[in-house]
């Protein structure tokens, strides 16, 4: 029990020196508004971890969801959040609105 | 009104299968409807609260805070599965050998039943704060009269249904493998819950995914899906899992595996103790009469 709680802390601590720089990712924005996303097909590079700036331009909350790969944030109206993702292998991936599903867009990673 | 009814009803579902469980987990705990009621309640004050706080917690800690925020309520629940199924192995068997009565090992419960209605808030809390969010937008955007008092309580009823039905087709588990069901789903439910906390840490970059797609499933069962979002509740499935949320999932799984392992091991010797000792007792008493 110990030993899994010590190896659980080492897990963490190598966890944490190892996450990405956020610094130096590439940076993609994307806007709501309307009830639609601009650009509705983003494209970004392949096997690199990027940051998404998703901005809410609606008078409504959003949340910016992708069961593709695996994000989910709300948005508030007049907010814009920032998402890492990835890195993804080459393939379009959906995301939505999980607020208003018919709100969609693609990621084009290439 | 369709639109507001399915996303209610998803999100009541989360909380619902979460509840059920947990009501399972404490069957004939007395005062325990009290228990997970006030459990809801407390939640649902708490997604209000959350709601109105969320630009806060989105702006906090260099808009990180939401992630950190739903990963913290996340691991909080963990924390709390794996003492009371800890807690159950001990304490709720000793008195099972004690009393040699199922209903006195429940009872044992009780003592612990307080966690669980936290776990219980907790997961009312985030699912909750979600529906409030949603229909706070809804009415900012004009939705009708309609879509509210039909939507709205449309989904809360679906949601709680499959709840219930969920509940009563535990009840149907024999009596004798009942305790170890339930504490072997809050099991899974934990290491569900620890792989969704690891999702959300590295969605804010605060943990490497260490890949990010094992594996895909989606062809299978997609996370989209009202089933695979169930399945996802109870086991923490995802169609395609980063490495951290294994890490995570397996991590917690064997933590409170080998936690209930221990104390039940330790409590079998004990009782096999016991019961050479109850025979020596035994066939005392009945020599002389014979």
């Amino acid at each position: 029990m110990r030993r899994l709680i010590l190896a659980m802390a080492i897990v963490f601590a190598g966890a944490l020196a190892t996450g990405a720089d956020a610094e130096t990712m590439p940076e993609y924005k994307l806007v709501l508004q309307n009830h639609q996303f601009e650009p509705a097909t983003l494209k970004v590079p392949a096997n690199t971890k990027f940051k998404v700036l998703v901005s809410n331009r609606d008078p409504a909350p959003m949340e910016f969801e992708s069961a593709d790969f695996n994000r989910e944030k709300i948005v508030l109206p007049n907010s814009t959040v920032t998402v890492f993702v990835g890195p993804l292998e080459k393939g379009t991936y959906k995301f939505f609105d999980d607020f208003h599903q018919a709100t969609t867009g693609v990621l084009v990673v290439e | 009104m369709l639109g507001i009814a399915l996303l209610v009803f998803r999100e009541v579902l989360e909380a619902a299968l979460i509840v059920t469980i947990v009501a399972a987990a404490t069957r004939g705990v007395p005062r325990r409807a009290a228990f997970v009621g006030g459990g809801i309640a407390a939640g649902v004050a708490g997604a209000m609260i959350v709601a109105v706080c969320m630009g806060f917690i989105e702006g906090s800690l260099g808009g990180i805070g939401q992630e950190v925020f739903n990963a913290a309520v996340l691991l909080a629940a963990v924390a709390m599965l794996g003492w009371h199924v800890t807690w159950m192995s001990s304490h709720g068997k000793q008195m099972v050998q004690q009393m040699h009565r199922v209903t006195d090992s429940v009872k044992a419960g009780s003592s612990s039943i307080a966690i669980l209605l936290a776990v219980v808030a907790l997961a009312v809390l985030r699912e909750g704060s979600e529906i409030v969010l949603f229909l706070f937008g809804m009415a900012a955007g004009g939705a009708g009269k309609l879509g509210f008092f039909a939507g709205v309580p449309l989904g809360l009823a679906g949601g709680i249904a499959v709840g219930v039905a969920l509940y009563f087709g535990l009840l149907r588990i024999p009596l004798r493998y009942f305790f170890s069901a339930t504490n072997w789903m809050l099991v899974v439910l934990a290491a569900g819950l620890a792989s969704s906390a690891a999702g959300f840490l590295i969605q804010a970059n605060v943990l490497p995914a260490w890949g990010n797609q094992v594996w895909d499933t989606s062809w299978l069962l997609t996370n989209g899906s009202i089933v695979g979002q169930a399945v996802h509740v109870l086991t923490g499935y995802e169609a395609r899992p980063a490495g951290m949320q294994l890490v995570f999932w397996i991590v917690t799984f064997a933590i409170l595996a080998a936690g209930m392992g221990v104390v039940s091991s330790r409590m079998t010797a004990q009782r096999e103790r016991a019961n050479r000792a109850s025979k020596h007792v035994s066939g005392a008493a009945i020599t002389p009469g014979a």
